[in-house]
């Protein structure tokens, strides 16, 4: 059974059950997000993937489409909130993009040039994240973390180990490890897990190669997020 | 207290988790034990504990890092915590805090190098009308003095247990100063259970509905048709466990009227608890206390054993076979977001206190993924009162929309502050003259997430058509200015954020930074703007109710009072958020050089 909600003045079929964020990436639509992989249970924290409902905003990726429901994404007003919210994920994080190695593949990135940011805006906070090289394959710059929790719930949910958690609350919330010393190394991560794979800023990255994409050739290169798709979320990128 | 070697530390968790057994629920409960025992939680205290209940060792941190009384670095043997709401504030909490650090030899958030005794503070303790207020190893101390703090630096000093402290200083006074329909009458002997018996759960729905009784908690949401969602849940099998919540984590800063009701109309509150189980079919609640009410928990347990001894509580309540239920008590630990419905919940299963995606609400997915009822510690009082006398009972004050009363906490400048009850309805201004208020600049109605009134305004009812509120009213004088009142609760949603979502995380955080750009005198109209912009943004797409509210104050009073930002300005225009000049000084120094051409001139 399938019905229609009506995005941005256009009909788009969904079936009973679906998010907003569902109907549209099955009709080939973007809504920018990034806390939202379709692997995983909606989660609705970043905020990103806001969309006007009845002249309020809601979260496309947790919002259930009813029948008829019309729904607002490519407006300047929402345009401009998604590019708050993403400057804002900037500025709570060191995020150097020249230097680092997901440049050009990075989601955050990707998304932020998608909002049209051009500028962090916001004065920077400048926290300080250690690095954690501890594991021979993997390590983890806590720097980039935007607490999408995507690789919580991939450990948990399709790794079934429970790596990560976020703890601390409000601006000191971070990603902890889940070892008795809290290093990746003593934890029972691998480089296997689809936890090490779901990360759509540069955190989570492979060791021992980098920039082996030379530019013109990665990810976003050529085309914006809205035609390429997610990092991993691709047709056949699992 | 200092590091207790691991197997003292694995002795008492092996204590702890006899009484309190091994569900993973129990974590927060075993983490506050822990706590109280040691100062802090030591990293065997974790280990101990994710091994025991089987959660994640990043679990445990997890939450210890969430609560703010919980710490995993030791504290002094004495922890101190002052009561910084801005109503502490204007009690003059500061020159206390100095004058104790002074006299005890430390400073601020630091623990003396003897590790005797830690000072710091903490976010309001429900204290506001005999404050200032304290916290020391979690028990609350009222009405500081400088010749209190005085003596509490010489016990400190002399190593001095606190149960052998004047009680004086442990006295907490209920202050009510104006009784109506719930107050007047504290006693109870059970009526409202056996008309449940008499008459059946629909009939007791029946008269919930003719009340109108809305939840007190500050939302409003109709009472009668929570508790039928619930009834009727899961297709109403009464095989599906149901469980009752009793929220008594009143966190909003400048609220303490359920520290009174809990403390003496403690009955009417479990029985109203006891009578939703009845209506509902659950056999177990919880009583949700916050942290900083810990005191209370001596007194909440022999009320229950009380009632279990009369038959009010326990296996077949007034000798009805098959009616049972019991109540337990968990603790808080010092987070403002576990008021709101559903991050108590995930703090009853012992985990951090994040609000969940909803719907499902409660009602239909709540504790342990059940049906759940959670209601305030009032609105439990006045069901039992309704189902006692009748709906229209309720109904003979108030206005059509809001029937009843309202339990009103009053704090700040007015001569009388203290618990009053008022017919929904009621303007500002009546609760101004009867608390001896004067000169009055502003009142802060419903908390830091309420709304801000300016006297145009105080002819507005108190209501939920008008202005809807928990209970919180604190007022300002003219002497006030009242950038402290914003500064203070910009600090306060920056330090109970959840985190979970962007908008409020980094908001808060952007505008508590703001805040004290202007009281610095940094700020330009530009920062105003930007006030506006991120409190809309936060307002619009934040995830839950605390991000949505926190920045009331902050647009409230840029609408209504200019003036306290204004008069702060450095320039009209712009100026940069940081002194360019000063940030040389780190080169000038390095190379010797501070002559005139090595100054940046300011711009006028």
């Amino acid at each position: 059974m399938s019905t229609t909600l009506i995005l941005d003045g256009r009909p788009i079929p969904f079936t009973p059950g679906q998010t907003i964020m569902d109907a549209a990436l099955a009709a080939g639509v973007y809504i920018p997000h990034l806390c939202h992989n379709p692997d995983y249970a909606p989660h609705g924290s970043c905020r990103v993937c806001m969309v006007g409902v009845g002249g309020r905003l809601v979260s496309a990726c947790t919002t259930a489409v009813l029948d008829g429901m019309t729904v607002e994404s490519n407006t300047e007003t929402i345009a401009s909130t998604r590019r708050s919210i993403v400057q804002m994920l900037f500025v709570e994080g060191n995020h150097v993009c020249p230097a680092c190695e997901r440049s050009g593949s990075c989601q955050l990135q990707a998304v932020a040039y998608y909002v049209g940011m051009l500028s962090p805006h916001f004065p920077q906070c400048f926290p300080q994240r250690p690095v954690d090289a501890s594991h021979p394959d993997f390590m983890i710059d806590f720097n980039r973390c935007i607490l999408c929790e995507l690789c919580v719930r991939a450990s948990r949910d399709h790794d079934h180990k429970r790596v990560f958690a976020v703890s601390g609350r409000g601006l000191a919330s971070h990603l902890v490890i889940d070892s008795p010393s809290g290093l990746l190394g003593d934890s029972h991560f691998a480089a296997s897990d689809r936890a090490a794979q779901v990360c759509p800023t540069g955190a989570i990255l492979p060791k021992h190669r980098g920039y082996e994409q030379p530019i013109g050739q990665r990810l976003y290169d050529q085309a914006p997020i809205s035609v390429v798709g997610d990092l991993r979320a691709q047709p056949g990128g699992d | 207290m200092g590091e207790p070697a691991d197997s003292q530390v694995q002795a008492f968790v092996a204590r702890s988790l006899d009484l309190r057994g091994l569900a993973p629920e129990q974590l927060l409960q075993h983490l506050i034990a822990v706590q109280q025992q040691f100062g802090w939680v030591p990293p065997a205290a974790v280990h101990a504990l994710a091994a025991a209940l089987d959660v994640a060792h990043a679990q445990v941190r997890a939450a210890v890092a969430f609560y703010a009384f919980l710490h995993d670095q030791p504290r002094g043997d004495f922890d101190i915590l002052f009561s910084d709401n801005i109503t502490d504030r204007m009690l003059g909490n500061q020159r206390l805090v100095g004058l104790l650090a002074e006299r005890l030899g430390l400073g601020l958030d630091a623990t003396r190098a003897d590790g005797r005794v830690t000072i710091g503070l903490t976010s309001c303790t429900g204290m506001c009308d005999q404050g200032p207020a304290l916290l020391v190893n979690g028990q609350a101390v009222t009405a500081l003095t400088a010749a209190r703090v005085d003596r509490i630096a010489d016990l400190v000093d002399e190593g001095v247990p606190l149960e052998r402290w004047p009680g004086a200083f442990f006295r907490v006074a209920d202050n009510i100063r104006r009784r109506g329909l719930l107050l007047s009458n504290p006693a109870t002997d059970g009526a409202s259970l056996r008309r449940l018996l008499e008459n059946g759960a629909d009939t007791a729905l029946t008269e919930l509905e003719r009340s109108g009784l809305r939840g007190r908690g500050g939302a409003g949401f109709t009472t009668a048709l929570k508790w039928r969602f619930c009834r009727e849940a899961e297709g109403g099998d009464r095989t599906v466990p149901r469980f009752v919540v009793c929220n008594a984590d009143e966190g909003e800063p400048g609220t303490f009227k359920d520290r009174v009701l809990l403390t003496s109309y403690t009955d009417l509150v479990f029985e109203g608890m006891t009578l939703c189980a009845g209506v509902i079919g659950a056999r177990l609640g919880f009583l949700y206390l916050r942290g900083e009410y810990r005191y209370l928990v001596p007194h909440l347990e022999s009320v229950l054993a009380r009632r279990r001894a009369e038959g009010l509580l326990g296996k077949g309540i007034l000798s009805q076979p098959g009616f049972d239920f019991d109540i337990a008590i968990h603790l808080g630990a010092g987070a403002y977001i576990c008021g709101e419905e559903s991050a108590l919940i995930e703090s009853l299963e012992g985990k951090r206190g994040v609000t969940r995606k909803r719907p499902p609400f409660p009602v239909i997915s709540g504790y342990q993924d059940r049906p759940t009822v959670v209601n305030n510690v009032e609105t439990f009082l006045a069901a039992a009162r309704v189902v006692q006398w009748g709906g229209y009972w309720l109904r003979g004050e108030g206005t059509d929309q809001s029937a009843g009363s309202k339990i009103l906490s009053v704090s700040g400048d007015c001569a009388r502050p203290g618990i009053y009850e008022y017919p929904f309805g009621t303007p500002v201004h009546r609760v101004l003259t009867d608390c001896g208020a004067g000169e009055v600049q502003a009142v802060q109605v419903s908390g830091a997430a309420g709304t801000t009134l300016a006297p145009a305004e105080f002819d507005r009812l108190l209501a939920f058509e008008d202005l809807p509120t928990a209970g919180s009213f604190m007022i300002f004088d003219r002497s006030r200015d009242l950038l402290d009142l914003v500064r203070n609760f910009a600090a306060f949603f920056a330090h109970e954020s959840c985190g979970f979502c962007t908008p409020c995380r980094v908001g808060t955080a952007l505008l508590r930074n703001l805040v004290e750009k202007v009281a610095a005198g940094q700020a330009s109209t530009h920062d105003l703007q930007e006030l506006r912009d991120i409190g809309a943004l936060m307002r619009q797409a934040s995830y839950c109710g605390l991000g949505h509210t926190a920045p009331n104050h902050v647009l409230n009073t840029l609408d209504k009072f200019p003036a306290i930002y204004q008069r702060h300005l450095r320039s009209a225009d712009y100026s940069p958020s940081f002194d360019l000049d000063a940030a040389l000084g780190s080169a000038r120094a390095l190379t010797g050089r501070d002559g005139v051409a090595d100054h940046v001139e300011e711009e006028a």
